[in-house]
């Protein structure tokens, strides 16, 4: 007997109660939801719990509600140091000698700034606004701005002068992650394209390219070139609002992608313009990217490619020297800089990267926004920053500590049904999302997918006018950078530094 | 026919005026004294046009092209043909590094030596099938990550002994093929390759494509033929599977 078959290896602190009563009663459709029952014959449904990621489809979908899923306390021992997830991979790559894979973002214990900051709001002396009854402004412009604006006089009045680099309006400071198609499903990107166009926002295709579905979308999508150039030719280019260079993402800094050839079946052989069944590898570097120089040239090669015409961002993952790379960025050219916190998701990559390598984005954005406002370029770059952005309030300290734009991506799949079991790798997907296989990609309706999303985007922007309002200001260009309205809160000396902020109790 | 003189002229006033000219249906041009200028020919959508550079081209010379034909009288730098769809470009001369990175059509040919890092990530698709054919010798990493399309290395008129290509020959390589003009050493290849002979659809392939290049640079297709050729195959198309616990 091995080591590791005492124990269920995945879902171990599982175990179903009365889950079986649904297939007597013949519930036929429901045995697809119960696709992990390892025996299946009439009278006798035996689930398998080694199988079970508590994704909770099968209890969301139960009619007769019978479906339970309950730790399992003999599962583990249990002992402080040695938590059950240590075990069980110690076990798992005995069995198997190789790397742990997982999905979505990093789920361990590391101190969250964010919830140590905390707003403010007026009383009495400056009064605050109801954004019931005043407009509240969110509108919010990605791309480049001059370093000053000159006039000359007109007929009547004064005219622009300088030339305004291209910029991409979104309604509300917010946008949809980079996901690729191939890594979550069609329907997927279909929901977030709608909801991006629905919501003036945009989404963004990750580096699996633009299915023909999405064209009539592509004003709202922000379409990627990675290392692999997946789905990247000139008609790509030209569709969408901006072009993304991908470097690096908060889930596997330095990491490259693989899609493994399993989920690049016909449809997503045709959009990343590969054969069928073949890998996607897109490797951690960029081999013709070697030097900010170097960044430099495919920045302005998609510049050209594009007539000049669109927004160009770089990507990277929040690293120890985040800033001086930014800065370095900026210098090449680019419009946007997207950086990506350690709680970034993603749909695979090796486990003790996405848990031990990054830095939280709170720290990133501060540390990026200072040194690009005390080098003077900060207004020659857009800051988008994501990671692991849970509510309109993350939303607001991040623009308070500098961003111009929040990307969600988790969120907006959690939006979807998304239970975070971590399992995108798989292909398994019981939600339709991060799946190709037809029978769980028809799980997922698009249009009722992205009025979900829709309604989350429009929750959160009003939510976010509510906080503008109570600290006394009605546009969301005004909170941007301003961490004066910010403070901490059980924050080391060193912390608040970094981040700029004073402590709670501490007036202005 | 429209020649710019492209002495002192910044790259994106000379790209411009191409882009213009090719939107008012100018389909011919010649280039005279470019000297490093950059992205010539990068995003340039148009079968018909045909664009003569004397002078040394700069960087992403037809990055993204998408149908010219571009012929470069001089040498070209780094990244000729990064994720070109479809076109030609010959060059009289040599090359630099990176050329064809990531190329999904078209065909690009070079009369001289190539740098590190050629055709890496080439891929083909359908009827897409990128070509790049190196005159010369190249150097490290040759058709690195390589997915797909044809790369082929002649090492004409080098030193006898001197190896046709650097090391890593092939490295991460899962799609595709690279035709060789001679056996190389096998310690210089990636670890995901080996060695093969050429057969008959092989020579269907090459036969018409070196005279096509002989043809561009004025040499005897049947000296260029009379050597033993071998192909370089990926042995996996998953070189990186098994690697992961699920």
């Amino acid at each position: 007997m091995s080591v590791t078959g005492f124990i269920p290896r995945t879902g171990t602190f599982t175990r179903w109660q009365q889950a079986m009563r649904v297939f007597r009663h013949g519930q036929e459709d429901l045995q697809q939801v119960f696709a992990r029952i390892k025996e299946n014959v009439p009278d006798r449904v035996v689930a398998d719990h080694h199988k079970c990621v508590q994704c909770h489809y099968c209890v969301t979908h139960c009619p007769e509600g019978a479906i339970s899923i309950q730790p399992n306390p003999l599962a583990y021992r249990g002992n402080y140091h040695w938590q059950p997830h240590h075990l069980k991979n110690i076990w798992l790559q005995a069995e198997t000698g190789g790397k742990l894979l997982t999905g979505a973002g990093n789920d361990k214990a590391y101190f969250s700034y964010f919830d140590h900051m905390v707003l403010d709001a007026c009383q009495v002396t400056n009064p605050s606004i109801d954004p019931l009854r005043e407009p509240m402004e969110l509108r919010t412009y990605l791309g480049s701005r001059p370093d000053a604006l000159e006039f000359e006089s007109g007929p009547s009045g004064p005219i622009l002068k300088t030339k305004l680099a291209p910029a991409v309006q979104l309604d509300t400071p917010l946008m949809f992650a980079g996901m690729s198609y191939g890594a979550v499903s069609l329907n997927v990107h279909k929901a977030l394209a709608m909801a991006a166009k629905a919501c003036g926002i945009l989404m963004n295709t990750g580096e699996g390219g633009l299915h023909a579905d999405l064209y009539p979308y592509a004003d709202r999508i922000m379409v990627q070139v990675a290392s692999g150039r997946f789905g990247v030719d000139h008609d790509y280019l030209r569709r969408g609002a901006a072009v993304e260079i991908k470097i690096g993402q908060g889930a596997k800094p330095g990491i490259g992608g693989h899609l493994p050839g399993e989920k690049v079946d016909e449809e997503v052989s045709r959009t990343r313009m590969i054969p069928v069944g073949s890998d996607a590898l897109s490797p951690a570097p960029h081999h013709d990217i070697y030097s900010i120089e170097d960044l430099a040239q495919l920045i302005y090669a998609l510049k050209e490619a594009t007539e000049y015409t669109k927004p160009v961002a770089v990507k990277i993952a929040a690293v120890h020297n985040v800033a001086a790379i930014a800065s370095g960025i900026a210098r090449a050219g680019a419009d946007i800089i997207t950086i990506d916190g350690f709680r970034g998701g993603t749909g695979a990559t090796p486990l003790i990267i996405r848990d031990h390598v990054g830095i939280p984005i709170e720290m990133a954005l501060a540390a990026v926004d200072d040194r690009l406002r005390q080098e003077g370029i900060r207004n020659r770059v857009s800051l988008v920053v994501s990671g692991g952005i849970r509510h309109s309030g993350d939303v607001a300290k991040a623009i308070a500590l500098g961003a111009d734009v929040v990307a969600i991506g988790t969120a907006a799949l959690v939006a979807m049904g998304c239970r975070l079991c971590q399992k995108c790798y798989t292909g398994n997907c019981n939600w339709g999302i991060a799946t190709q296989k037809p029978e769980l990609t028809a799980r997922l309706d698009p249009d009722r997918a992205a009025e979900r999303l829709a309604n989350l985007i429009r929750g959160w922007s009003l939510e976010l006018k509510e906080i503008l309002g109570a600290l006394g200001l009605n546009a969301i260009e005004s909170l941007r950078g301003s961490r004066l309205r910010l403070r901490g809160i059980g924050l080391s000396e060193a912390d608040r530094r970094v981040l700029g902020i004073k402590n709670a109790g501490v007036g202005a | 026919m429209l020649r710019i003189d492209a002495q002192g002229m910044p790259y994106r006033e000379l790209n411009q005026r191409i882009r213009d000219a090719v939107r008012a249906g100018e389909t011919n041009f010649v280039l005279d004294n470019v000297n490093g200028q950059r992205y010539i020919g990068t995003g340039l959508e148009a079968s018909e046009v045909r664009i003569t550079i004397r002078g040394v081209p700069g960087n992403d010379l037809a990055a993204f092209m998408n149908g010219p034909e571009i012929t470069v009288w001089g040498n070209a730098q780094d990244g000729v043909g990064n994720t070109m769809n479809a076109g030609t470009v010959v060059v009289h001369g040599g090359a630099g590094d990176v050329l064809g990175y990531g190329m999904r059509g078209g065909k690009l040919f070079v009369r001289g030596d190539v740098g590190y890092r050629v055709g890496i990530h080439m891929k083909e698709y359908r009827d897409l099938v990128p070509v790049l054919v190196v005159g010369g010798v190249a150097g490290a990493f040759f058709g690195e990550y390589m997915a797909g399309g044809r790369l082929v290395l002649l090492g004409l008129g080098r030193p006898d002994g001197a190896p046709l290509a650097g090391d890593y020959l092939g490295t991460g390589m899962h799609g595709g093929v690279i035709y060789l003009r001679s056996r190389p050493e096998e310690y210089t290849l990636g670890r995901e390759v080996k060695l093969f002979d050429l057969d008959d659809s092989d020579w269907a392939f090459l036969e018409p494509l070196l005279k096509e290049f002989c043809c561009h640079y004025g040499l005897d297709s049947a000296r260029v033929r009379a050597a033993e050729f071998c192909k370089l195959l990926p042995v996996s198309h998953r070189p990186y599977g098994r690697l992961y616990t699920p």
